[in-house]
């Protein structure tokens, strides 16, 4: 249903800098399509990040987050090869999770 | 689509009771994951609002903490806000932008191994300021910057 994410995690010395980007349409519940009817609102109310399992980070959104979102955030500790998992649920309760290795410093 | 769901509705309908027993597991499943979600902050239509649903309600300024976000955003549907905080112990960071309709935009709950660091992407309808809302050793810390919206991203 739902598109795979995009997840990059590079290695900067002992920290991992992580960037996410998700596929989804964040409706605001005020946008009017061609019929001048409301699109109704559609949007990631949550996303957790884990580093080996752990959680490391736990959002909470509203629709005020642009389509298609971006996260980037920053794990201390972190050594190639970690693994991040990334799940995010929304409104509907459509849920998605998508893993990515952390790659070693370039 | 639609079909299919009002053929089921009928269908279900009929056994009042098997539909209600099936209805109520669907909602206490949603209320699960739903209780964490900050309902009431992110309902709320005005900052003072938004600020008591987080406790944060007197927050103190702070210098360490900084919000990376352009002076001029030309597209309001896209504003990329980093914040970043220096104080010790950061659990939480929130983003509100002051003149949304629904002014909190995102709460972010750092646990132990992340830094006090989260940059997303955010809509904002016009120009405003944008605050950063940090949670640190159990107090509130604030910060805020201007962005100017040339074209609102909210219709």
């Amino acid at each position: 249903m739902a598109e795979p994410m995009k997840i990059r995690a590079t290695l900067q010395g002992d920290v991992a800098d992580v960037r996410i980007l998700m596929m989804h349409p964040m409706e605001t519940g005020q946008r009017k399509d061609d019929k001048g009817e409301i699109v109704p609102i559609h949007f990631i109310q949550s996303v957790v990040v884990t580093h080996n399992g752990k959680t490391v980070l736990d959002t909470q959104w509203s629709q005020a987050v642009s389509r298609n979102p971006f996260l980037g955030l920053r794990i201390k500790g972190a050594k190639a090869g970690d693994k991040i998992g990334v799940t995010w649920t929304d409104n509907k309760g459509d849920k998605r999770t998508d893993e990515a290795t952390v790659a070693p410093a370039s | 689509m639609n079909i299919a769901r009002r053929t089921f509705l009928k269908l279900t309908g009929g056994a009042g009771a098997l539909t209600a027993a099936f209805a109520a597991g669907l909602v206490a499943g949603g209320q699960a994951w739903a209780a964490t979600w900050n309902k009431a902050g992110f309902e709320s239509k005005a900052l003072a609002d938004a600020m008591k649903s987080l406790g944060a309600t007197g927050a103190t300024e702070s210098k360490d903490i900084t919000i990376t976000a352009p002076d001029i955003a030309e597209n309001g549907a896209v504003v990329p806000v980093a914040v970043t905080s220096k104080l010790p112990n950061t659990q939480q960071i929130s983003i509100i932008a002051e003149k949304n309709p629904f002014p909190l935009a995102a709460t972010f709950d750092i646990s132990g191994g992340s830094e006090g660091y989260v940059s997303a992407r955010i809509k904002m309808g016009q120009t405003s300021d944008v605050w950063a809302v940090v949670k640190a050793g159990g107090k509130y810390y604030t910060a805020r910057k201007e962005v100017k919206v040339t074209v609102g991203g909210c219709g």
